[in-house]
Formats: C-alpha cells, sequence, structure tokens
C-alpha cells in the first residue's frame, strides 16, 4: 500500500519539558480517512505541526509521498501535497474578503491572478458557498469561517487532509455540513478530535495518543457500536456538543 | 465595533477606481494645507461638499464625524484668538483677542473640515480591501499594505479577546478606581492582550506558511480604468487648478 504520511521514531519535547512526542510512528495510507482521539494537551496538535513542519521533531523520520523530508524547501512541498485546516478559523482567513482569502494559496502556487480567481469561484461553489467571495471574513459566522477555511484549504487541491479540530464551537447545522462535505471527499484525511462520535461518523479507523505514541483503537464503525449504545439506531443523531 | 459604513453604498463616487481617488485626495488635502487666502479655502470647502453630495453618505452618520473634529476646533477657538500676537479685536477682562487669531482659528476651521469632507467622501467610500490593493497598485511596498490589512482584519479579533478579557474581570467584581490595584489590574490586562496578539501573529503566520507563503504577496485584484474616471480625474484637477489660481491670486 502506498502510504502518503510516514512518521517513523519521532520525538519532540518544548523547551526544557516533558517528551511531548516520544518514539511515535504513523503512516497515513492512500485513501484512508483516520480518526486521532486524544485529551487535551496529549500532542495532536503538536503532531500535526510536526507533519507541517511548523514544528522541528528533536529526532525520527518524516517521509511523505516516500519521500523523506529534512530541508525547508522539502516542507514547501510538502504543504502543498498536505492541506492543513487549523482549529481556529480566525487564524486561517487572515485577508480582507473570503474571495482574496480563498485565493491565496493559488497566487503563492504560482497562478495568475485570473487562474486563482477562477480555482477560488469553483471551489466556494464547491463547497456551496456562492455569492461568499465578497463576504468580508472577520464578519461570517463561525460556520461559515469553517466552510471557507476548508476551502482555502481545498481550492490547493492537496493529497490529503489534516484537520484540527474541524466541530470545536460549532453549532448543529455547521456540525451536519462539515460531515457531510468530508464525507463527500476523495482525498485521505487526519481528524484531530475529542468528538468520538464525529470521528465515527467521518473516518474509518480511529487510532488514540497517549503518553506521546498513537495507539490503534480500532475499525471506527465497531469501535462506535461498542463505546456508544444508541436506542434509535439509524436515526441521525450526535451528541458530545458540550461547547 | 462600527466599520466601513461608508463603504456599502453605490454612488458615482463608490464606483470610481480607488487608485484615483487615493491620488485625488492626496492632492487636494496637499492643495488645501497650503492655502490660507479665504477665497481659495472657501472654495475647497464647496468643493468637499459637492463630493459629499456626489457620494450620497447618511448625513447624520457624516455629522457624527464633523462633530468629533470640531470638538477639538473649539479648544484652538479658546486658545488661539486669545494667544496669537496681533491688532485687538476685543478684551475680556484680562485676555484681548487679536484679529489675527481670529482669522487663523477661521482657516484651521475651514482646512480642516474640507479635508476632512474630502477623506469621508473619497477615502471611506472604498473598502479597506480596494484601499490596500490601491497602493499597492500605486508602488507602496508590499510589507505597508498588508501591515494596514492585516491590521483591520485582525483589528476586530483583539476588540473581542479585550471584551473577554474586561467581562473576566468584572464578573469577579473588579471595579476600576484610583487604586494601585486597579493599575496593576489594567496592566495585567494590557500585557495579556499583547500576549495572546502576539501568539496569534505567530499561529496566522504559520497558516499562511502552510498555504505556501514564501514571503511575497500577490494582489488579486484588478482595477480598470474607465470613461467615468477620466471625466471625474479632469474635472477634479480643474477644480483644483482652480484653487490654486485663488490662492495665487488673492
Amino acid at each position: 500500500m502506498t502510504m502518503i504520511i510516514e512518521l517513523e521514531n519521532i520525538c519532540f519535547s518544548y523547551e526544557r519539558g516533558k517528551p511531548v512526542l516520544d518514539n511515535l510512528s504513523f503512516s497515513l495510507p492512500v485513501g484512508e480517512k483516520l480518526g486521532l482521539i486524544g485529551y487535551n494537551g496529549s500532542g495532536k496538535t503538536t503532531l500535526m505541526h510536526v507533519i507541517m513542519g511548523l514544528l522541528k521533531p528533536s529526532s525520527g523520520i518524516i517521509r511523505v509521498l516516500g519521500k523523506s523530508i529534512e530541508t525547508r524547501k522539502d516542507f514547501q512541498e510538502v504543504r502543498r501535497n498536505i492541506g492543513f485546516l487549523f482549529q481556529n478559523s480566525d487564524d486561517q482567513l487572515f485577508s480582507p474578503t473570503v474571495l482574496e482569502d480563498v485565493a491565496f494559496g493559488p497566487l503563492n502556487l504560482g497562478k495568475s491572478p485570473r487562474e486563482a480567481r477562477k480555482m477560488a469561484m469553483e471551489f466556494l461553489e464547491k463547497l456551496n458557498l456562492k455569492g461568499f467571495e465578497d463576504r468580508i471574513t472577520h464578519r461570517l459566522s463561525g460556520g461559515e469561517k469553517k466552510l471557507v477555511s476548508l476551502a482555502t484549504v481545498l481550492v490547493m487541491q492537496p493529497k490529503a487532509l489534516l484537520l484540527d479540530e474541524p466541530t470545536t464551537g460549532l453549532d448543529e447545522e455547521a456540525w451536519l455540513r462539515i460531515e457531510s462535505l468530508l464525507k463527500q471527499l476523495d482525498i485521505s484525511y487526519i481528524i484531530v478530535s475529542h468528538e468520538y462520535d464525529f470521528l465515527a461518523r467521518t473516518t474509518q479507523k480511529i487510532y488514540s495518543m497517549k503518553a506521546g505514541r498513537i495507539v490503534y483503537d480500532g475499525d471506527a464503525s465497531t469501535l462506535h457500536a461498542h463505546l456508544h449504545r444508541h436506542p434509535a439506531a439509524g436515526h441521525p443523531h450526535h451528541h458530545g456538543m458540550s461547547v | 465595533m462600527q466599520n466601513e459604513i461608508f463603504a456599502q453604498s453605490a454612488s458615482r463616487i463608490h464606483r470610481l477606481d480607488p487608485r484615483c481617488k487615493i491620488v485625488m485626495a492626496t492632492l487636494y488635502a496637499l492643495v488645501v494645507a497650503l492655502s490660507d487666502g479665504f477665497p481659495a479655502l472657501l472654495t475647497a470647502l464647496a468643493i468637499s461638499f459637492a463630493l459629499l453630495g456626489m457620494a450620497r453618505l447618511s448625513i447624520l452618520e457624516v455629522a457624527k464625524r464633523l462633530a468629533l473634529v470640531n470638538g477639538l476646533i473649539l479648544f484652538f477657538w479658546l486658545v488661539v484668538p486669545l494667544t496669537f500676537p496681533g491688532e485687538p479685536l476685543f478684551s475680556l477682562g484680562p485676555l484681548t483677542a487679536t484679529q489675527e487669531g481670529v482669522l487663523l482659528s477661521a482657516q484651521i476651521t475651514i482646512k480642516s473640515n474640507a479635508i476632512l469632507l474630502a477623506f469621508i467622501s473619497l477615502i471611506a467610500t472604498t473598502s479597506v480591501g480596494a484601499l490596500g490593493a490601491a497602493l499597492s497598485r500605486l508602488g507602496l511596498p508590499g510589507k505597508l499594505v498588508y501591515l494596514l490589512l492585516l491590521n483591520y482584519r485582525y483589528i476586530f479579533v483583539m476588540e473581542q479577546e479585550y471584551h473577554r478579557l474586561i467581562r473576566s474581570v468584572a464578573i469577579r467584581g473588579f471595579r476600576p478606581s484610583t487604586s494601585l490595584h486597579t493599575y496593576k489590574t489594567f496592566a495585567y490586562l494590557v500585557g495579556m492582550l499583547f500576549v495572546r496578539a502576539s501568539e496569534r501573529a505567530e499561529r496566522v503566520y504559520m497558516a499562511m506558511l502552510c498555504r505556501g507563503f514564501s514571503g511575497k504577496f500577490h494582489a488579486l485584484r484588478e482595477f480598470s480604468f474607465s470613461r467615468n474616471d477620466t471625466i471625474w480625474l479632469a474635472s477634479m484637477t480643474t477644480a483644483l487648478l482652480g484653487v490654486c489660481i485663488l490662492q495665487w491670486v488673492y
């Protein structure tokens, strides 16, 4: 099986701290949708940042699409292939208008303003965000911000996605929209979340993060049935909306 | 926080090329600031009102802005006539107002209002995004343009964080007074705001890196120079020349 992301014995610790990632090994095969669950502070976000080259591990090997990633230039290549959805949409959307934000990635990839605009419009339409192009980013609702963020990442046509807590702070409607969008995506992704239910519905396998390592928990469907009992099985439902 | 209340409309002024508006507003401010003859200044004021009329803005909102500036100018009126040397005009007890002082105050008043009105009509009618792009097209360095745009984008986020902090101290019974405790609390609040701003800046930068940012900004907007822009530019230039001539002749 071809791997998109392979991590071997990754170690990472913040200055003078306990190791956050301790000899961690993990891989994302092509076509797989994985969930990663863990307590706050278990190192989930750190792991994502290490993959994207935002943090440098003290030891270990990172391979993306079979190629070992070492230099800054390698990571620039990684960022074209892997899209990263930040936990807080206000960190992701920095342009005055939605269109400019979605077009930011394509412009960085060297597209002309005209092409970038066309691509941005196309992806906004794909995400049912037609008519949002001239909206002011900071005035969008939480759910809208999240969807636009997703558009800014998808427009770069990545081979895989990393999503950091994509449902945090969202209302029910936005939650469902994100869920159905993710289900339609035909690229691999890893979702980091602490909502078991969301992961069970959007991923195939669920891993958990414990003591700086990743442990395989099981197949999402059986795990779900095992952990929760829903009397109204088959009926659309979710919980974990404690925010 | 209210923002861009003047930018959402579709008057003739709103549809002008932002580049024209920036250049003209700057030239206009320069000419008015350097003029001191009353015929020239009053003509400029009339031009400003004409621009305001063309922009069709809410009179109430414009008046609010003007009131803010004229409040400040009121202090000039209280001080300048009484302290500026020249021909005495009238006396108030031991204080004497001079003719020159009154004229200077009048000049300041007309100039400030004329420039302010022109900027409200021309610059405030442009969205900040368009303003940034236009400035970049006019040759302003990318870093400065993005400083403006990012400031605009995150000032609202910082405002929210500020209110969150204020609420958190308020619900724990904090009431500002003249005490060391109050000063300390405000110092902590401000410090916290800086810490959060710098952390936010780091995350925004990381998010930009993840989308292929490599230090160079690319502009998306393209501007088109239309016939309307030419007509407007020509009439504005004529009007400005008129002000210059009036200043020169009188």
